[in-house]
């Protein structure tokens, strides 16, 4: 059975430096940081006070009272991003065949915010549970992509992927297999997270997972840094069109880019620590390459999961110098994650579309926020440090990880 | 209107997204104002919270009306 081509039609982002695809670019190439003091609620007695929040954004500009009242944040960002890229991919609703289109999301959490309040509110009552009806289906992660199914009737494969911050990039490899195999013309993916809350904020410094740098929270997210000292933690989507070529070209798409393969591997080590030797992280990008059936040497830039985790920015980058040898040093390296900070489930795809607009605009985003040099790192990388740089990006490779090992690796490629 | 009408009524202005006119004392919650069965068990556990009343499942069930609605919480009262 020959596998069929999958290209990318549509984008859509809502992001905490930028809440459309093209205010998202230029914030990124500008080198824009989206961390400030968290406004949601009291930080007086937490470790980290700042995080990378959503500006400007009013769920009922996009989505009326009703609708939004009986949705999670997640679900929210969800929608508004979908939307987007739908109305990007110029996919006409009245023609296409939508018993073949499918929605295939991620999320890391779900609607974390929505299960904190339930149940602070069970724990001021007398013990009676009375919960809200709407508890349930507001929180789980699968709900995002229902309700973007439910709104415009997209009939054909409908879910979550769940694997912490690898969510939608399995998201993505599961909508590429989908159509590859025939089974749609066009997947909706994509993955938002919404963990800006006192349970996100207050589980994940626990871990010593956050850097707490508060006096300077725009400064805070510095991958590859030598005093980098947590992630930021991030919140928004992103959405992504995949569709049969074949499907695209007959009706006179607009093509960003192809997708040519997808890697997955798991580090079968530890539930948070990423391998010292990075081995799962080497096999994922080698699957990768064997998946799209290229050379390492055809890859021009690689967007990393560089967090700015002690351990697991290092990890990385030794993974990528043995994955790619010689070659690693001409490869066009960044972490957006220096700007829009981490934003878990939806990190894949936010960081996709900052590939695919690489390529479009032959500019690579920089990773910002880079004083000091560590020893650690090989000196020859290019890192794309606090400036984005010129670059005919022909191949683009998005690196994401999530705790419990999970390990997800999409390649792009322009069409010529 | 009574007090009771009128926390009622801005209860189900405010949980189902309908305009003030529309919340008239025989429109059914299900086929005039919008309500799914979520949305109908969630106006009755906010009609227990602001009235402070316990309101059964089986009698719950025969509360399908703005009115009805009223008069269960004025006889409760």
């Amino acid at each position: 059975m020959e596998l069929r081509r999958v290209v990318v039609t549509g984008l859509g982002a809502l992001t905490p430096i930028g809440n459309t695809k093209d205010e998202y670019w230029n914030a990124l190439i500008s080198g824009k940081s989206g961390a400030a003091p968290i406004t949601y609620f009291d930080t007086e007695k937490f470790k980290t006070k700042f995080a990378c929040e959503l500006k400007n954004f009013n769920a009922t500009d996009f989505l009326d009272r009703k609708e939004a009242r009986k949705m999670d944040r997640f679900t929210q960002y969800a929608m508004v991003a979908s939307d987007e890229a739908i109305a990007d991919s110029k996919l006409d609703l009245d023609k296409i065949n939508k018993l073949r289109v499918g929605v295939i999301w991620g999320a890391g959490i779900g609607g974390l915010e929505t299960f904190q309040q339930e149940v602070l509110n069970f724990a001021d009552g007398d013990g009676t549970p009375r919960f809200n009806p709407f508890f349930i289906p507001k929180m789980i992660a699968d709900i995002a992509p229902g309700n973007i199914s439910i709104k415009h009737g997209f009939m054909g494969p409908n879910y979550t992927t769940v694997s912490a911050c690898a969510s939608s990039a399995n998201a993505m490899i599961d909508a590429l297999n989908t159509i590859r195999l025939g089974h749609c013309d066009v997947v909706v993916t994509g993955g938002s997270e919404a963990a800006v809350t006192i349970a996100g904020m207050g589980g994940f410094n626990a871990m010593h997972a956050l850097s707490t740098r508060n006096e300077s929270p725009e400064t805070a997210s510095r991958p590859f840094d030598a005093t980098r000292d947590g992630f930021v933690l991030g919140e928004g989507a992103g959405a992504i069109i995949l569709e049969d070529y074949e499907h695209a070209k007959a009706r006179g798409a607009k093509i960003y880019a192809e997708v040519i393969g997808g890697g997955l591997s798991s580090d079968a080590y530890h539930m948070t620590a990423p391998h010292p030797d990075g081995i799962g992280v080497i096999a994922v990008m080698k699957n990768c390459l064997e998946n799209a059936g290229i050379q390492p040497e055809e890859v021009d830039h690689i967007n990393t999961h560089g967090t700015s985790t002690p351990l697991g920015d290092v990890a990385e980058l030794k993974a990528i110098s043995e994955v790619f040898g010689n070659h690693a040093k001409n490869i066009s390296i960044n972490s957006t994650k220096s700007m829009t900070g981490h934003l878990l489930g939806a990190a894949g795809a936010i960081e996709s579309i900052a590939s695919i607009l690489a390529m479009e605009h032959g500019m690579v985003p920089p990773t910002i926020n880079h004083e000091v040099v560590d020893e650690n790192i090989d000196p020859e990388l290019n890192l794309t440090l606090n400036k984005a740089q010129k670059r005919d990006v022909k191949v683009a490779m998005s690196n994401t990880f999530g705790f419990g090992g999970h390990n997800a690796c999409v390649l792009f490629k322009k069409l010529d | 209107m009574s007090d009771i009408a009128s926390r009622v009524k801005a209860i189900i202005v405010d949980k189902l997204g309908v305009d003030e006119n529309e919340v008239v004392t025989e429109a059914s919650f299900t086929n005039d104002l919008g309500a799914d069965s979520l949305d109908t068990v969630e106006l009755i556990m906010e009609f227990e919270k602001e009235f402070d009343i316990q309101i059964p499942d089986d009698q719950a069930e025969n509360i399908a009306t703005v009115g009805q609605a009223i008069s269960y919480i004025e006889g409760a009262k």
